[in-house]
């Protein structure tokens, strides 16, 4: 074992809560949730957006305080009055946004948490170094003491925010889904490390990828809507059962299996050229054609182009040459205001600042697009009652969880408001819906809803430009699986051809050899 | 935490805002070398005693209003309008010119034009500083404060030169005015012997207008919108480079219309600083009311007295008037950190734990 270093307290043997309880205006966040967990052990604790997790960590950092039950460090009872309360006991926490200053180094980072490093008008930086690589060698942590957080990528900041709370002495970590902003390769790495911490730390890990939690995890917690509707070893059960769990009933991806003849050419972009904002090609000839009754996946790593050809097709960037025709109909040169008259959707890549206007009230994001219809407005004045009938109808229809259609639509979850920009896109009935990374982000409930809605459209005969990252996304729903590299398509695959590693080698730019 | 504890918390927030502002007009006070709390007495008492102090507040909260209006107008749109002063004197500069220039006109014919062009200078004046912001993204705080200067100038030449009284150059002083206004121009008084004129009126009709305007109409929301939030606003379809060019305009109108009604309510002919700072007012009203046209009058009210008490207490305990700008300023001061407090979850978690230990509640929520 290391010595303790910012830290003297006994290490954790045991931390449990007993019926830990936590009241919102509105919503019980936590309902008499217990739970333990052993020195060593690492313990998922799973669910859906907005089941409790993050609150239920929060009242374990002391950020919060319980209306109820209690916490008990190797059996005796604590109170964290605030997070310094919490570190005292060795708990640390390694929050989803990571917490260290970008224009710092990690050095700087670490001795900016340390008070006994804070010396007069500076800080002891060589301590600081010297307790980084302390704790990188004893970890196999590997992370540059002197490199500045900005210059580092996301794998990185996060390998150092973890040395950050080991070296303020944390023994007890908990993760808050440390996976959700890093590549795969990252995300292996970061599995493997935890494997190799474990049995000298304790974790609580939060995710929801469920593939995660069956690699890394030794008992596994089930949160539903504040409740634990499940706890057990993770070896015992499969990943589709945790699903279930979590969602409460089977979840099913549902697959794309209908033969519905795709009919007509409905989007066709020919030859479009467009540039970057920096001046440089974003997207060179580019010709991709969406049938009627079809989804088009458009498959690639972000940044070759796909924010550009959003942009372009929603009439907020301008194209240097080629032709964008909907139904027959060219866009280019259009307002986006025609655009959207011409029966475009459009689900945008950032739901909090393109999708919605975060502080206006669910009713009125309801109706961003069509209040100055005559469904809305006579003579220029907003009918307020046929809004709140549109929401009202809205929010029942796609199950949008909320207190009030009046409340601010950027104080809803993640997945509610993805929700809601859906029901509004759908309710437009568009010919064509161009979605951006639709589910980034989201949990696997709020991710099959959405897939089930574009399925649906699907079958109604419109056409669906699906831009992802996510390839099992893209193979489960597309039609046809487009590959965007470097601004231009380098190979359309039918769904029955495209495979992962096909579809890897394909968006890395590598010709295929023609057999 | 519990609805109740929330309330308190807020009320405390406000309150603690309200007593900052208080201490620090008092210790200026103070350092000057007078009483702050008589200062205070005479400011707040002194003009409400009579039926003189009641109308020369409302006179002086008529241009307040008129302004904070449209400023509520351009912050609500997401632009930072500081450049109300320079507008209201173009506003005035504008008024001036086509009253005197159409001496002729009946009454019901020249006033509304008078008026009418005081809010097209105005607008004139707001609308660069919107199409600079539109078309060449040029930060509007720095182009209205900078319009401001030129419109000084701008009027002092006027004044001095082509608009000049031509009997003050012949008989008079040389004073910097124009002619009086033709009486067709003039707004009427609405209590003989006093100043208070028919500009209140039209103030209060215009901040029920904005506020249907804002919440009961399309051109509201799209205002609105793309102030909230400019880009989501562009995927819907709103174009937001008109939206800042319309809010500027109209923000700048109502400026120039409260040049144009003090003119031709209150001071009839075009003199020096006859805008007292009513530009730089109007916007701590604006903020005092929260942005609510509905609270405009109310705020507007409250610093018309200020100003006021200030200009008695000049006269009787020999205090600069110009200590109200101190209190506008310490206002603001307490508005902003009120605001930014209020919107800190944590700290009111905070605060919550601190009122828990105290009282040594385990649960504090539960009876």
């Amino acid at each position: 074992m290391p010595k303790p270093m910012a830290n003297t307290a006994e290490p954790i043997r045991e931390l449990r809560l007993e019926g830990v309880t936590k009241r919102f205006p509105g919503v019980l966040a936590c309902d008499d949730i217990s739970m333990e967990v052993a020195a060593g052990e690492i313990l998922a604790l799973v669910g859906e957006n907005g089941a409790g997790k993050t609150t239920l960590m929060n009242i374990l950092m002391g950020l919060y305080q319980p209306d109820g039950g209690r916490i008990l460090v190797n059996g005796r009872e604590v109170r964290f009055r605030d997070p310094n309360d919490a570190f005292a006991l060795g708990i640390g926490m390694v929050h989803q946004r990571f917490m260290l200053v970008p224009s710092m180094t990690v050095a700087e980072n670490v001795a900016l948490g340390s008070k006994d490093l804070h010396k007069f008008l500076r800080l002891d930086l060589a301590e600081a170094r010297r307790r980084i690589s302390e704790v990188s060698e004893h970890y196999g942590l590997s992370v540059q003491a002197d490199a500045y957080v900005d210059q580092l990528s996301v794998g990185e900041q996060q390998r150092a925010e973890l040395v950050k709370t080991l070296c303020f002495g944390a023994r007890f970590l908990i993760l808050d889904e440390p996976t959700s902003a890093l590549t795969p390769q990252e995300t292996d790495e970061l599995i493997e490390l935890l494997k190799r911490m474990a049995g000298e730390v304790s974790v609580i890990f939060i995710s929801h990828k469920l593939n995660e939690v069956k690699a890394l995890s030794h008992k596994v917690v089930v949160l539903r809507r504040g409740r634990v509707v499940f706890r057990g070893e993770t070896a015992d059960h499969s990943p589709a059962d945790i699903a279930a769990l979590m969602t409460g009933h089977e979840v099913v991806l549902p697959r794309n299996d209908c033969e519905d003849d795709c009919g007509k050419v409905l989007l066709s972009l020919r030859d479009l050229t467009v540039r970057s904002d920096r001046g440089h090609a974003a997207l060179e000839k580019l010709s991709l054609e969406v049938r009627s009754g079809e989804i088009l996946g458009l498959a690639g790593v972000s940044g070759n182009g796909q924010r550009e050809l959003a942009d372009t097709l929603a009439g907020l960037r301008k194209a240097e040459g080629g032709s964008v025709l909907l139904a027959g109909v060219e866009l280019l040169g259009k307002s986006p205001r025609e655009i959207i008259d011409a029966g475009f959707g459009y689900i945008p890549e950032d739901r909090h600042n393109e999708g919605i206007i975060p502080s206006f009230t669910v009713r009125e994001n309801l109706a961003l697009k069509d209040f100055a219809e005559p469904r809305f407005s006579a003579a220029s004045f907003l009918k307020w009652k046929e809004i709140e009938k549109n929401a009202a109808e809205l929010i029942e229809r796609y199950d949008i969880r909320l207190s009030s259609s009046q409340v601010a639509a950027g104080s809803l979850s993640g997945g509610n408001i993805q929700k809601v920009i859906l029901a509004r896109e759908l309710a437009r009935k568009p010919k064509v819906l161009v979605a951006v990374y639709p589910t980034r982000g989201l949990d696997m409930g709020a991710s099959e809803f959405i897939h089930t809605r574009l399925l649906e459209l699907r079958r109604a005969g419109k056409g669906v430009l699906l831009i992802s990252e996510e390839l099992d996304e893209l193979m489960n729903l597309s039609d046809r699986i487009a590959v965007i590299y470097k601004g231009s398509i380098v190979k359309i695959l039918e769904s029955g051809e495209a495979t992962l590693s096909r579809l890897g080698v394909l968006m890395a730019g590598v010709e295929e050899v023609q057999a | 935490m519990t609805a109740r504890f929330k309330f308190a918390y807020a009320s405390a927030v406000v309150l603690a805002a309200a007593a900052a502002a208080v201490l620090v007009s008092a210790l200026v006070l103070a350092a000057i070398g007078v009483e702050p709390f008589a200062v205070f007495a005479v400011i707040l008492t002194e003009p409400l005693k009579d039926t003189f102090g009641i109308t020369e507040i409302l006179v002086r909260s008529t241009p307040l209003i008129l302004v904070a209006l449209g400023i509520s107008i351009a912050f609500r749109s997401g632009v930072l309008n500081i450049g109300a002063e320079g507008q209201i004197i173009i506003g005035i500069a504008a008024a001036t010119a086509v009253a005197v220039s159409f001496p002729g006109l009946p009454k019901p014919v020249l006033l509304p034009l008078t008026l009418l062009a005081g809010a097209a200078g105005g607008a004139v004046w707001g609308g660069i500083a919107g199409t600079l912001k539109a078309k060449r993204d040029v930060n509007e705080i720095l182009s209205t404060v900078m319009l401001n200067y030129i419109a000084a100038q701008l009027y002092g030449f006027l004044l001095r030169g082509p608009m000049i009284d031509p009997e003050e150059l012949t008989m008079g002083s040389g004073t910097p005015q124009s002619v009086r206004l033709p009486r067709a121009a003039w707004l009427d008084r609405l209590i003989p012997g006093t100043r208070l004129h028919a500009g209140l009126i039209i103030a209060l009709v215009l901040a029920v207008l904005v506020y249907v305007l804002l919440w009961r109409t399309t051109a509201g929301f799209r205002l609105r919108a793309a102030g909230a939030e400019p880009k989501a606003a562009r995927y819907a379809g709103i174009r937001v480079q008109r939206s800042i060019v319309a809010a500027m305009l109209l923000s700048g109108a109502f400026a120039g219309l409260a040049g144009a009604v003090e003119l031709s309510g209150v001071h009839r002919r075009a003199i020096e600083s006859i805008s007292s700072g009513y530009g730089f007012s109007g916007i701590v009203v604006a903020l005092f009311a929260g942005l609510n046209p509905a609270l405009i009058p109310p705020a507007a009210f409250f610093f018309g007295l200020l100003l006021l008490g200030a200009d008695m207490t000049q006269r009787s305990m020999s205090v600069p008037a110009n200590m109200v700008y101190v209190l506008q300023g310490a206002i603001i001061l307490a508005i902003v950190s009120a605001k930014a407090v209020l919107a800190d979850q944590y700290a009111r978690e905070k605060a919550y734990r601190l009122y828990g230990r105290i009282f040594d509640r385990r649960h504090p929520e539960t009876p």
